[in-house]
């Protein structure tokens, strides 16, 4: 019973302290729960189809911090900026808006466990606001180290 | 007769207890990819020298977070009372924030009073570490420098605890 108190009250508590926190600017916190499920795409599915020969590449976009995408992210993945703050936010709307409508996007972050992501789910609803109708988003439980790299999934470094 | 029979399950049994802590052993070697603590020098948020390397004789609680990641701020307060409450028997709190720009990790920092060292942290300091590839992300390092713990994500905070006591230099 406690537990489940606690388990309840948990976002709660992370809510009212990640806004009593003298931080960057930050965009309206939106949880990345509220991801349609239809539009995540698993990183098996993601990594597949990195490798097929044939199959169209998507455009890459990672959300989060920048010391996680020089440490590592996904081959020929763009950074664009945490899109939890209105800073990131802008740059990926500045981005998008040299796209068309119908390009072929995945978002990824990857930063912590998908529930606490504060980035994603900004960036899901900006591209969304924008009109974009095939934006997928790379669906990253726990982190991107422990979802992606150590599963042996193609990285690299820098940037 | 019966003995006969017994003697090598309990052969198996006993094998099996010791191979147990090896086999924890191993797997947090290949998980943090190394076994001693890597030396890092950097300059904390007070200006002042932190090389982890000083802390020997110490255990350190090397914590990696940032100010918008919500389960590493829910964490800190509980380091911060850990490093009170224990610092004459010998804990060491290191923060490291991965935040990209210093401003947001100064103002938290003062406004919430940290009483250990905070720094900041890069790329090459996470890839000392293995990568630092999701937050938080919380090292636990003995005496002699040796990385003894790793924890990825939210730790179990009693067990956690307790863990760091039982390595305590002066309990």
């Amino acid at each position: 019973m406690k537990h489940t108190l606690a388990k309840a009250l948990y976002p709660v508590a992370c809510a009212f302290i990640l806004l009593s926190q003298p931080g960057p600017v930050l965009a309206q916190h939106q949880p990345a729960a509220s991801i349609p499920a239809a539009d995540l795409i698993q990183p098996a599915d993601l990594a597949t189809s990195l490798k097929s020969a044939t199959t169209p590449k998507p455009l890459i976009l990672q959300v989060g911090f920048r010391k996680l995408y020089a440490q590592a992210h996904i081959p020929g993945s763009e950074y664009i900026g945490a899109a939890g703050e209105d800073a990131g936010l802008q740059l990926l709307r500045e981005r998008a808006a040299t796209l068309s409508k119908d390009t072929g996007i995945v978002i990824y972050c990857g930063c912590c466990p998908w529930s606490h992501c504060p980035n994603i789910a900004a960036a899901y609803g900006a591209l969304h606001a924008m009109g974009f109708t095939r934006v997928k988003v790379l669906y990253i439980a726990d982190n991107f180290g422990d979802d992606w790299v150590k599963r042996g999934y193609p990285v690299v470094a820098g940037g | 007769m019966a003995g006969v029979r017994v003697l090598p399950a309990i052969v198996c049994l006993t094998a099996l207890a010791l191979a147990t802590p090896m086999l924890a052993a191993a797997s947090l070697a290949h998980d943090s990819a190394l076994r001693m603590a890597p030396d890092f020098t950097r300059t904390d948020l007070d200006g002042k020298s932190l090389d982890l390397r000083k802390y020997r004789g110490k255990v350190v609680l090397l914590n990696f977070w940032a100010t918008w990641c919500g389960p590493c701020l829910i964490e800190i307060p509980t380091f911060s009372a850990w490093q009170n409450t224990y610092r004459t028997a010998g804990l060491q709190v290191v923060g490291i924030s991965m935040d990209d720009d210093t401003a947001p990790v100064k103002r938290l920092y003062q406004k919430d009073r940290l009483n250990y060292p905070v720094a900041m942290g890069d790329a090459e300091l996470g890839e000392l570490f293995g990568g630092v590839l999701g937050l938080p992300l919380t090292y636990l390092i003995d005496t002699d420098g040796r990385i003894v713990g790793r924890y990825q994500g939210e730790p179990d905070l009693k067990q956690l605890e307790a863990r760091i006591k039982s390595l305590l230099p002066r309990p």
